[in-house]
């Protein structure tokens, strides 16, 4: 089921597929090690901390604050008829990042280093296949 | 072996469109300027290291090929690969073969054909540079992960656009004197920052061009490093070190700490600290790219970057002047064949070689060169003997 993940994927296979599930009923996920704990997001099936190989996926709630961004004009393949779009890098609240394009909710003119932001779970229906993903919104005008 | 490693010969072809030839007949233009430079025959190299990205080529397994193509065989062959850092990479495995004591004189080439893909081509790899599972199923591209770093470094330190601007300034201001550039021309700043839009805050002009060319050094122990052509001049300090290849797990995006731990391994190894670098060739893959190495290299303190390129401290005359042969912005990057360049840059300035972009007394150098947004780097700090 990763292959629903993203706009392009080229990782379809992976031992946190379940990932793209969850994502797809709305929640987002990371791993938690069995053996020292750690959390990790994006999720892990091997633990940074550790390397230990067991884990299980916990919530995570997406908040953040942005910490670089950027505007694509020159597009990679897939992506050509979406550009320009503006990539936002996040550090959450609990721990990690996200890289994800800056939602509808958040005008680029209002983009500011170290303002709040959500990672926001998106289910898109604009195509025949499933697709997910996550996009960053304002902490109030975010919609799951 | 517990000699130091020189390098007796160098060689290099024109970088740019070479529409005139494969990549193996760029290794032999590279290779047979080496050999004349050192006074060697082929027959004397017990060994060739290549540098090279094989993605960009149609021609699979390209050390097979080129070792062919230049009469080397049966002689050992081997590619190593490191990104944009693999023809300093390759530097360091032959290096380090020589220091093991297995080899004495072996050649590095450094080599990459990179125009003759179609633009589908081009695409699909720019879409895969970053970390694929995470990062690049949202667009990332090369020039956005240094973009993002710009950008930060803009806000943490009060970098400027006209900073970034100075970096491609400089660099077409000697790739203008450097008659193996791709790019000899100056440029204004009206003109960079006309250019079009490719990643916030970058312009076209940020971003060093994909080139085809090759570049050669051979390496030799020291009894065996005497009495050829030209004095030798030696890898006094050889450092490396690797950083995540995602942006989701680096902490800081306003340096490359893998530039950081080479640089002090390098000067630990030769003995000498940042002050005592006279001419420098760094990966300015990107014109903030330059920056953060003049930072990372301790050129000058961290967040004063900007300010050492709108000083001119970075120019001839300056405290540290760096990529005087124009860089990877002006003399084009063909990626495998680049660190490579870098050394012989560095060797004909520690020879006096170097022409009207020489350096004055320049008998310490340092080469700088990444892979990736940092995955990889390699310095090297070379010094002659007096
Ligand atoms: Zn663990």
């Amino acid at each position: 089921m990763f292959k629903w993940f993203g706009r392009v994927n080229h990782a379809p296979h992976t031992k946190v597929a379940e990932f793209a599930q969850h994502l797809r009923e709305g929640r987002l996920m990371a791993s938690r090690c069995e053996a020292c704990g750690h959390v990790s997001f994006p999720p892990r099936a091997d633990c940074e901390a550790c390397l230990h190989g067991a884990f299980t996926f916990v919530p995570v709630s997406g908040r953040g604050t942005l910490h670089t961004w950027t505007r694509i004009t020159a597009a990679p393949r897939g992506f050509e008829d979406v550009a320009p779009y503006t990539l936002g890098l996040v550090d959450l609240e609990e721990g990690g990042r996200a890289l994800a394009w800056i939602g509808a909710s958040v005008p680029e003119a209002s983009l500011a280093i170290g303002m709040p932001l959500q990672v926001t779970p998106r289910l898109h229906e604009d195509v025949e296949d499933i697709r997910v993903d996550y996009t960053l919104e304002s902490p109030k005008g975010a919609t799951a | 072996m517990s000699g130091r490693v020189g390098i007796v010969g160098i060689g290099h072809t024109a970088f740019g469109r070479r529409s005139d030839a494969t990549v193996q007949e760029l290794a032999a233009e590279a290779f047979r300027a080496a050999l004349a430079d050192a006074g060697l025959e082929r027959g004397h190299m017990d060994a060739v290291v290549v540098g090279s990205v094989p993605e960009y080529h149609k021609q699979r397994s390209l050390p097979g090929v080129v070792q062919e193509y230049l009469g080397l065989t049966p002689k050992p062959t081997w590619l190593t690969e490191a990104a944009c850092a693999s023809g300093s990479a390759a530097i360091r495995t032959a290096w380090m073969s020589i220091k093991a004591g297995v080899h004495d004189v072996v050649a590095v080439i450094g080599c990459q054909k990179m125009t003759e893909l179609e633009t589908a081509e081009i695409l699909a790899l720019m879409g895969r540079v970053g970390e694929v599972q995470w990062e690049s199923s949202f667009g990332s591209t090369f020039p956005g992960y240094y973009a993002m770093f710009a950008r930060r470094h803009m806000h943490e330190f009060g970098t400027t656009r006209d900073q970034l601007t100075a970096v491609a300034i400089k660099n077409h201001f000697y790739g203008a004197k450097n008659p193996l550039a791709m790019f000899r021309k100056e440029i204004t700043a009206e003109k960079a920052n006309a250019s079009e839009d490719v990643a916030t805050p970058f312009h076209v002009f940020d971003c060093c061009a994909n080139a085809d060319g090759a570049a050669c050094v051979i390496l030799a122990a020291e009894p065996r490093a005497r009495g050829l052509r030209k004095p030798p001049v030696w890898l006094a300090g050889m450092g490396a070190a690797s950083d995540t290849m995602s942006v989701l797990r680096r902490p800081s995006l306003t340096g490359l700490s893998s530039a950081k731990a080479a640089a002090e391994q390098a000067y630990a190894m030769a003995g000498v600290d940042a002050k005592r670098v006279r001419v420098a060739d760094v990966h300015d893959c990107f014109t903030i790219a330059e920056v953060l190495a003049y930072e990372d290299l301790g050129f000058c303190a961290k967040g004063e970057g900007g300010a050492f390129i709108s000083e001119k401290r970075s120019y001839i005359g300056g405290s540290t002047p760096v990529n005087v042969d124009g860089g990877l912005k002006a003399k084009g990057h063909p990626i495998g064949a680049t660190g490579v360049s870098m050394t012989c840059e560095i060797v004909k300035q520690l020879r006096g070689d170097a022409g009207e972009r020489q350096v004055p007394n320049a008998d310490v150098g340092l080469t700088h060169n990444v892979g990736g947004i940092g995955q990889y780097c390699f310095v090297q700090v070379l010094t002659r003997d007096e």
